[in-house]
C-alpha cells in the first residue's frame, strides 16, 4: 500500500474518486463481468486503480462470470447410444443352389443364399434374421488349360488338363463347398467344343464331386444358350446353377427350354441398375424369384472396383428399401481380381512377391465384395477362399470385442 | 435426417450476388453450383466473410453446406491432413470427401536408427497409379516406456526427421503433454482420451488446443459419454475410436460399430456421431496368432474392411509394400468422384514416331488401361498408334461383356480419326481381352483385326514377334504389310 499512500499524499482526490469508482464496479463487473470507466477532467492511471481495489471484493463480483467462462465438470456426462433407426421394408429371395438325394439329386448337400433384410454388415448387430444365411464361395475350375497366374497355377498345373480331376482336388483337398464350372472352350473362337461334348464333361465333374456345381458359358450370347440346353439335361435333378443368361441372348428361347427344369440362372448385367431390372423383369416372365441369382459384374482393386462396388451396393440397398426388381441374391466372379496386374506382375521387391499379391488381391476384392453384399463369390486361389470363409465365419459370428484385449494398445511392445 | 443435395439457387440467395469474381468464378451463381457440389469453398468468397452485413447469410451457409461429419484437421508446420468432412454414408449419394490417411507407427523404446527407418518409409512410399502418385500419410508415435522425458525426446527426433504431421499416442496425459511441448507450430491429433484419463487429457489438449481421439473400445455407450462431456467443455476437434478388434476376436463387432456410428451421424444427424472414426489395425499385430506374415495379412485385411466401412483414419504398423498397395488404390477407388468416370478423352494417340507401316492398337478409355497401355508401349520403344475408344470410363475387361467395347465403336472412331490416310496397313491389333470380337470387328470396320496380348506388359515382346511382313503374311494368308 506504499505506492497509494504516497499518491494519496501527491492528491487527495483520487481517494474520493476511487471510491466513487468502487462503489459502482462490484454491481458493474457482477451485471456485465467488466466495465469501462469514463471520467472527464480526470486522469487516472491504470496502476492506481489496481491498487485501490480491493482482490477480496474483485473476486467476489468476478466469480459468477468465471464459472460460466470455464465449466467444471466432475461426472463423465452417462448417455446411451441409441439404436439405428433402419428404413429397410425389402427382402431378398432365398435361392437354394444343389439337390440332395431326398430331393431328387446326387449332390451331398444343399446351399442356400439370399433371405436378407438388412444390408450385410447389420447381421453384425446381433440381428440373425437380417441374414439368415452366410455367403458361399466356389472355386473356378475350366474345361481347358489356360493362362493363369503362376501363383495360383502352382495349385492346379497337376490337374489342368482334366476338368474332374481339377474340380475333385478344389473339394478333397482345398474345401471347396461348391465348383464354379466354365465350358469356355466352346467359344467358337477357342475351340468351338460341341453343347454335346460339353455337357459330358458336366456329366463327368458331377461324378468326380458331391458339391454343388455352377456351369457357366464362354460368354458368347449366340452359343452359350445351345450349350446351356445340352448342360441342364445331364444335369437334371441337381439344381445346379446356369452361369449366365443376359440381355443379349435370345432369351424367350433358353428360358421356355429351361423353365420347368431344376436349375438356377445367374443374370448378368453390366454394372448396370436400369439394365439389371430390365433383364430380371424378364426372367421374371419364366422363372420363379428362388431361381435367379444376379450378377452386376465386378473388377479388382485398382481395375475399376469402384464401380463394381458401388453397383452392387446400391442395387442391395434399393432390394432393401422395396424395390420388388432387384430382390435376388448377388453372385459376383472375384476372379476378376486377378487380372489386376499388381495381382501377378514381377514387381520392384519393395512391393513383396508376387506369390503375396495374387492371393491377397483375390481376397481384398472378395471381402470389399461381401461388405457390399455379395451372397456368393466365385475365386480361384485356394488360400483366397480359406481367408474369405474364415472372415465370413468371424463376421457370422458376431462375437463381441473385449476391451481389455486392446485397451493399452498405444503402450504394446512390438 | 439424411444429408440432402442443397439446390444453388437456395445457395446463391445467400450469396452477395454482386459478381465480383473473387473467388475465382465467373459469377455468383457459378460460385453456388460448385458450392453445392463441394467442389469449393465458402471461405473463397470474401465479402461474404468481411461485410458485416452478410454476417447472418454466412452463417446460414456455413449451416445449410456444413458435412455431417466434422472435419479434422491435423497439422505439423508444413502438412495438413483432413480427417471426416463427409456427407454422406454411401458414395454414391454425392461422393466421399477426404481419403482416409494412413499412419505407421513409431514408439519411443525403439533405436533411433529403427525410427529413421520407419520415416523413411513412410517418407518413400509412392506407388503411381492412372498418372497419380499415391502415398502414406502421417507417423503415430507411441509411448510403450510412460516415461514423459524419453516421449518427449523422441517426439522431437521425429519431427526433426518428417515434415508429415503426427498422431500422438499415450494414454497418459503427462506423456502428452511432454510431446505437444516439443511441436511449435504443428498441431498433432492426440490419442487418446478414454473413461479413465479423459478429466486430465481435457486439460491439456484445451490449453494446447489439439484434436483429440475418444477412445472407448467394446462400449459406445461410453463413447458417446465421453463426446457429450467433451462437448460440454467446449472441445470440438474430436475423433471416435470404437475400438478396433480383429480376427475372431471381434473383428464383427468393429465392422459393426463404425457402421452405426456413421449411420446415426448421416442419416439421424445424430450430433454425438458427427466426428471422423479412427481405425487402429495395428491391434492384428498381438491379437492375431501365427507368424509375421499372418499378422501382416491381417492387418491388411482389417484395414481394408474399415476403409470400405467408413474409417477416417487409420493406424498401422506392418513395413512391408503389400500391405499398402492395394489400400492406396482401393482408397483411390472409393474416393473417387462416382459423378465422373476416371475417364481420357477418346480419340487417336501417337506413341513415339510412327510411319504408316507402324502398328494400330485399339483400346478403351478408362484412365488406368490408357495410362498402363500407353506407358508400357513407350517403354517397349515400340512406334505406333493408339486408338482410344469411349468405353465410357470402362476397364476392357469389363466393358467387352458389358457393351462398352463394341465393334461399330471401333470403327465409328476409326472412321473419325482419320485413321486409314495415315497408315498404309489395314491392320487393328485389338486387346487379347477382346479376342472374342475379333470376327465382328474385322466385319464393322473392313480392316483385319490381330488378337495382341492379354496384358498390355507383353506388348513390346509382340511387335518384336508378330510385326512382320513375313509372320503377318502367314497369319493372314496374303500380304498385309
Amino acid at each position: 500500500m506504499t505506492e497509494s499512500e504516497k499518491k494519496k499524499d501527491k492528491n487527495s482526490l483520487s481517494i474520493d474518486i476511487i471510491g466513487l469508482i468502487s462503489s459502482r464496479l462490484s454491481e458493474t463487473l457482477q451485471k456485465y463481468g467488466k466495465f469501462e470507466l469514463v471520467l472527464e477532467d480526470v486522469i487516472i492511471e491504470a496502476d492506481e486503480l489496481k491498487i485501490i481495489v480491493q482482490p477480496s471484493m474483485l473476486r467476489q463480483a468476478m466469480a459468477p462470470a468465471v464459472a460460466e467462462e470455464v465449466k467444471v465438470i466432475e461426472e463423465i456426462l452417462m448417455t446411451e447410444l441409441e439404436e439405428p433407426k433402419f428404413e429397410f421394408v425389402g427382402k431378398i429371395h432365398e435361392v437354394k443352389i444343389g439337390s440332395t438325394k431326398s430331393e431328387g439329386g446326387t449332390r451331398d448337400r444343399t446351399l442356400i443364399v439370399g433371405g436378407e433384410t438388412l444390408p450385410p454388415v447389420y447381421r453384425l448387430v446381433g440381428i440373425e434374421e437380417a441374414m439368415p444365411h452366410r455367403p458361399i464361395i466356389g472355386l473356378d475350375v475350366f474345361d481347358m488349360r489356360i493362362g493363369l497366374p503362376r501363383a495360383v497355377k502352382q495349385y492346379v498345373d497337376d490337374v489342368m488338363d482334366d476338368p474332374a480331376e481339377w474340380a475333385k482336388k478344389c473339394v478333397d483337398k482345398f474345401g471347396a463347398e461348391l465348383i464354379n464350372l466354365h465350358l469356355i472352350s466352346t467359344d467358337p473362337y477357342i475351340k468351338d467344343t460341341s453343347p454335346r461334348e460339353a455337357s459330358k464333361v458336366v456329366e463327368e465333374v458331377l461324378q468326380a464331386v458331391k458339391v454343388p456345381i455352377t456351369v457357366g458359358g464362354s460368354g458368347n450370347p449366340e452359343k452359350d444358350p445351345e450349350v446351356f440346353k445340352a448342360v441342364v439335361d445331364v444335369a437334371e435333378g441337381e439344381r445346379i446353377v446356369l452361369n449366365s443368361l443376359n440381355l443379349d441372348m435370345k432369351l424367350e428361347d433358353i428360358c421356355e427350354y429351361i423353365k420347368n427344369k431344376d436349375c438356377v440362372i445367374i443374370a448378368f448385367t453390366p454394372m448396370d441398375l436400369d439394365k439389371a431390372r430390365e433383364l430380371n423383369r424378364k426372367l421374371y416372365d419364366y422363372l420363379p424369384k428362388e431361381r435367379i441369382l444376379m450378377d452386376t459384374n465386378t473388377a479388382g482393386i485398382g481395375y475399376g472396383l469402384d464401380y463394381g462396388f458401388t453397383v452392387m451396393e446400391r442395387a442391395r440397398l434399393n432390394a432393401l428399401k422395396g424395390d420388388p426388381e432387384l430382390q435376388q441374391p448377388l453372385a459376383t466372379g472375384v476372379t476378376n481380381a486377378l487380372a489386376a496386374r499388381e495381382a501377378w506382375l514381377k514387381m520392384d521387391p519393395f512391393w513383396g512377391p508376387k506369390e503375396i499379391r495374387t492371393p491377397l488381391w483375390e481376397t481384398l476384392t472378395g471381402i470389399i465384395n461381401i461388405l457390399a453384399g455379395a451372397d456368393y463369390i466365385m475365386t480361384m486361389h485356394p488360400l483366397t477362399m480359406q481367408t474369405v470363409n474364415e472372415i465370413v465365419e468371424v463376421l457370422m459370428s458376431g462375437k463381441l470385442g473385449k476391451a481389455e484385449d486392446i485397451m493399452d494398445w498405444v503402450s504394446w511392445k512390438l | 435426417m439424411p444429408w440432402k443435395a442443397v439446390s444453388p439457387i437456395e445457395v446463391y440467395k445467400l450469396l452477395p450476388r454482386t459478381n465480383c469474381k473473387e473467388c475465382g468464378e465467373e459469377n455468383c451463381m457459378a460460385f453456388a453450383v460448385k458450392l453445392v457440389n463441394m467442389e469449393t469453398k465458402l471461405e473463397l468468397c470474401k465479402p461474404l466473410l468481411k461485410e458485416s452485413k452478410y454476417k447472418e447469410s454466412y452463417e446460414k451457409l456455413k449451416t445449410i453446406l456444413s458435412p455431417m461429419v466434422r472435419e479434422v484437421e491435423i497439422k505439423s508446420a508444413e502438412k495438413t491432413v483432413k480427417i471426416g468432412g463427409e456427407y454422406v454414408m454411401h458414395r454414391h449419394e454425392l461422393t466421399y470427401i477426404n481419403p482416409t490417411p494412413i499412419a505407421i507407427d513409431v514408439d519411443d523404446s525403439m533405436p533411433k536408427e529403427d525410427i529413421a527407418k520407419r520415416i523413411e518409409f513412410v517418407e518413400n512410399f509412392e506407388y503411381e497409379y492412372i498418372g497419380r502418385k499415391l502415398y502414406l500419410d502421417l507417423l503415430a508415435v507411441r509411448s510403450v516406456t510412460n516415461d514423459p522425458e524419453k516421449y518427449k525426446e523422441t517426439v522431437k527426433f521425429v519431427s526433426e526427421n518428417t515434415g508429415l504431421p503426427l498422431i500422438l499416442c499415450s494414454l497418459n496425459p503427462k506423456v502428452i503433454e511432454a510431446g505437444l511441448s516439443v511441436l511449435s507450430d504443428a498441431s498433432p491429433l492426440v490419442y487418446a482420451a478414454t473413461k479413465d484419463n479423459w478429466k486430465e487429457m481435457a486439460d491439456v489438449v484445451k490449453k494446447h488446443e489439439v484434436p483429440v481421439v475418444l477412445f472407448s473400445p467394446g462400449d459406445l455407450n461410453m463413447l458417446v459419454s465421453l463426446v457429450n462431456t467433451y462437448l460440454e467443455l467446449g472441445i470440438e476437434d474430436l475423433a471416435l475410436d470404437p475400438g478396433t478388434f480383429t480376427g475372431s476376436r471381434g473383428l464383427a463387432y468393429t465392422i459393426n460399430a463404425f457402421t452405426k456410428l456413421r449411420w446415426k451421424a448421416c442419416n439421424e444427424d445424430y450430433k454425438l456421431t458427427r466426428f471422423p472414426l479412427i481405425g487402429t489395425p495395428i491391434v492384428a499385430w498381438k491379437m492375431i496368432n501365427g507368424d509375421v506374415q499372418q499378422k501382416m495379412w491381417w492387418e491388411t485385411i482389417t484395414a481394408t474392411m474399415l476403409m470400405t466401412r467408413y474409417a477416417d483414419l487409420l493406424i498401422m504398423h506392418s513395413l512391408e509394400g503389400w500391405v499398402y498397395l492395394p489400400l492406396v488404390m482401393w482408397r483411390f477407388n472409393l474416393y473417387t468422384d462416382p459423378r465422373r468416370p476416371v475417364a481420357v478423352t477418346p480419340g487417336l494417340r501417337t506413341l513415339g514416331s510412327p510411319d504408316e507401316k507402324s502398328p494400330v492398337f485399339v483400346t478403351g478409355n478408362y484412365a488406368l488401361t490408357y495410362s498402363l497401355v500407353s506407358s508400357d508401349v513407350e517403354s517397349a520403344k515400340v512406334n505406333g498408334y493408339l486408338l482410344v475408344i469411349d468405353t465410357e470410363g470402362i476397364a476392357v475387361e469389363c466393358a467387352v461383356p458389358g457393351k462398352k467395347f463394341t465393334p461399330d465403336i471401333v470403327a465409328e472412331t476409326l472412321k473419325e480419326t482419320g485413321l486409314e490416310k495415315m497408315v498404309k496397313h489395314r491392320v487393328l491389333i485389338i486387346p487379347g481381352k477382346a479376342a472374342r470380337l475379333a470376327g465382328d470387328i474385322e466385319d464393322a470396320t473392313g480392316w483385319r483385326v490381330l488378337v495382341g496380348p492379354l496384358d498390355s506388359s507383353e506388348i513390346g515382346k509382340f511387335v518384336f514377334e508378330k510385326w512382320k511382313p513375313e509372320v503377318l503374311r502367314e497369319i493372314f494368308g496374303e500380304e498385309v504389310l
